[in-house]
């Protein structure tokens, strides 16, 4: 058996009914695939991690895989998982999200989570739509391009989550492509180790629901769209506004420490003891 | 363990602290809220309380995230509250829809004001009563209680935990604002004196864990994150082992189950409080601090020589229709007064079938309703 096959076997849930919901050619195996390496390399047990995810394509990420899962209500994942760590900090947090899910319905709880810099990881899968529901425009949806509920052109500006979760106080960000998988292993990786509110946030494409629309081509193609336009951080550098026009950046955006929040709570606690009157 | 020293003493409480009190002797050990009127000092007095316990105060962004933080606590098997007025239960109404199909305990404490919308921050009313029923989408079963008094709110707020835990079900606190900020001298029980219940885990070996399967009561043991019995949590319809289905077979055997836990247990979680309703001709039905002044005015009828008596609800969902049929089906007449157009008198009129003339007495400008109003209504009818 090949080592991937392995791999494979030794996280998916045996016992769930198959086959999974995804279309083929859909990147979101490819991000399930990158955590359960990254997983396997840090040696996580099973019973320490919880898989926490939204609604959408996305959502049904979890489900597939052996561990503690949870798929939550719509823009809310963060909200559960906020009192699934708080409630038992030693358990492995980790939360996916679809773009519509984390910043459109859950952008509040979005911001918050990365504010409070409660450690976990948060992963945002961002198709630019939303794919489960029709191909209706999402807030990453960039501006010009069509869907179901653009059907002329889409005149909303997208948001940059990576920048987004940057400025909300996330003290690791990362952006990847399931094109450039190895990176995409390697962010995770690091956003699973880093103490604090960590957020990968993966460019992926949805040709059934995005691309056929906006005559972007099959998976593929759009996959090769991903290898053109994605710049490394550290080239980007020396580049010019000009050359980056429609480019984005991947790598690693921001690594920094700052006070983690259930290490704080736990010096509030001692506080609070040392406060009972004896 | 050594008896700990009764702290038994009188102390001067109002409603919301005697609510954390009983919540804490419960065994509650995280609480995530957003400010609200006229809820607010639960949130309060619980995050100088449960960090000085090893337990868990945050406040959250809102009203939606609070009861999704109390749903992932309760999962990682912390004892769970939230505690809010309309407009914050309004937006916690698609949780707790989450919570009943996932067969989440949580408790969820709704100090009512005046509604709708912003409405009357600082005035009572009772005109939720039907949104704590309804309120999430979809069908489902539902326990709602209504504490009347101080000591009340401890009390219910025990039972509310204990019937959350038991029946793997969220449990909703029906307080109002009168309840909520009276003071009054109570004694509140020793922890020794009260019955606090655990939700019943798996025992068997993991690997034999089907988290959903049925069993005679209705409620499948439920496994923590962390303890070694991985399974799966969803919002979806889900089969035994907790994975989404379609399949018609799965899904009404799924659906039936929830409704069963709850039905099969009217003995258990409806409770009413009798005063003199045994030769009563007539009956005052009231619940919250209602029913404070109902028994007010049913004293004073009966020292005038009126047959009266007073059922108070302390469940108000499940709906306890035996006790209020046997209750009403002698009476010559029936008030039902309430803090809104008409809530419960619509359940009462339902299972009355006829049998009995019931009135309603309805107050909804922000004022609580007194003894005399009830009292009027009894010397009329008598």
């Amino acid at each position: 058996m090949a080592e991937i096959t392995k791999l494979v076997h030794k996280y998916l849930r045996h016992d769930k009914k198959f086959p999974h919901v995804w279309c083929p050619g859909c990147g979101n195996g490819i991000v399930l695939g990158a955590m359960i390496r990254a997983i396997d390399r840090l040696a996580y047990r099973k019973d320490d991690i919880v898989m926490i995810s939204g609604i959408g394509c996305s959502g049904r990420l979890p489900v597939y895989v052996d561990f503690n899962t949870l798929h939550t209500t719509h823009g809310r994942a963060l909200t559960f998982a906020t009192g699934v760590k708080l409630a038992k900090p030693e358990l492995k947090v980790i939360v996916v999200m679809g773009d519509g899910d984390a910043t459109a319905i859950g952008g509040n709880h979005f911001i918050h989570a990365a504010r409070r810099n409660i450690n976990l990881t948060a992963i945002i899968i961002n198709n630019n739509i939303y794919g489960m529901t029709g191909g209706q425009y999402s807030p990453t949806t960039p501006y010009g391009m069509k869907a179901t509920t653009a059907p002329y052109r889409n005149i909303e500006h997208a948001f940059n989550i990576a920048e987004l979760a940057v400025t909300a106080g996330a003290v690791f960000v990362g952006r990847g492509t399931v094109y450039h998988a190895r990176l995409l292993d390697k962010l995770i990786e690091k956003a699973f180790v880093k103490r604090g509110f960590g957020v990968v946030e993966v460019i992926t494409h949805c040709h059934t629901q995005y691309g056929r629309r906006n005559r972007m081509g099959d998976a593929v193609a759009m996959m090769q769209w991903q290898k053109e336009h994605a710049v490394r951080v550290e080239k980007a550098a020396d580049m010019s506004e000009e050359e980056l026009k429609d480019k984005f950046t991947i790598g690693v955006l921001v690594d920094r420490d700052l006070p983690v929040y259930t290490e704080q709570y736990e010096l509030v606690r001692e506080q609070a003891r040392d406060s009972i009157p004896s | 363990m050594a008896r700990k020293k009764s702290k038994k003493k009188p102390r001067l409480l109002q409603g919301n602290e005697a609510l954390v009190e009983g919540a804490l002797a419960a065994g509650c050990r995280f609480f995530a809220g957003y400010p609200i009127t006229p809820a607010s000092e639960i949130s309060e007095i619980l995050a100088h309380r449960l960090p000085q316990m090893e337990g868990t105060f945050i406040q959250m962004e809102d009203e939606i995230a609070s009861i999704g933080a109390v749903i992932g606590a309760s999962l990682a098997g912390a004892k769970s509250m939230t505690a809010t007025s309309g407009p914050g239960f309004s937006l916690m109404q698609e949780n707790l829809g989450f919570a009943c199909v996932a067969e989440v305990p949580c408790v969820i404490v709704n100090v009512m004001r005046g509604g709708p919308s912003t409405g009357l921050p600082t005035n009572p009313s009772q005109g939720d009563v039907l949104q704590a029923r309804w309120g999430t989408h979809g069908d489902h079963p539902i326990i709602v209680l209504a504490p009347s008094s101080v000591r009340d709110s401890f009390d219910i707020t025990v039972k509310a935990f204990n019937f959350s835990e038991r029946y793997r079900t969220p449990v909703i606190v029906l307080s109002d604002e009168v309840v909520a900020h009276t003071r009054e001298t109570v004694v509140l029980p020793d922890p020794d004196e009260i019955e606090v219940l655990d939700r019943i885990k798996p025992s068997m070996p993991p690997e034999w864990y089907i988290p959903y399967e049925d069993t005679s009561s209705g409620v499948p043991p439920m496994g923590i994150f962390g303890d070694g019995y991985r399974y799966h949590v969803t919002g979806l319809i889900h089969d035994i082992r907790g994975f989404p289905t379609m399949r018609t077979d799965e899904i009404e055997p799924f659906m039936r189950r929830l409704f069963r836990k709850i039905n099969q247990s009217f003995h258990d979680v409806q409770i009413v409080h009798h005063f003199m309703t045994e030769d009563a001709e007539l009956v005052v039905i009231a619940y919250g601090s209602v029913a404070r002044s109902a028994r007010r005015a049913v004293l004073d009828a009966r020292e005038k020589g009126i047959k009266a008596g007073l059922l108070h609800l302390v469940t108000l969902y499940p709906f306890p229709r035996r006790d209020v049929v046997a209750t009403i089906s002698d009476a010559k007449a029936v008030l039902v007064p309430e803090m809104n157009m008409g809530q419960i008198s619509r359940e009462v009129k339902r299972v009355n079938e006829g049998m009995s003339r019931v009135a309603t007495l309805n107050r909804i400008d922000g004022s609580m309703i007194s003894p005399q109003e009830i009292y009027e209504w009894l010397l009329k009818e008598a």
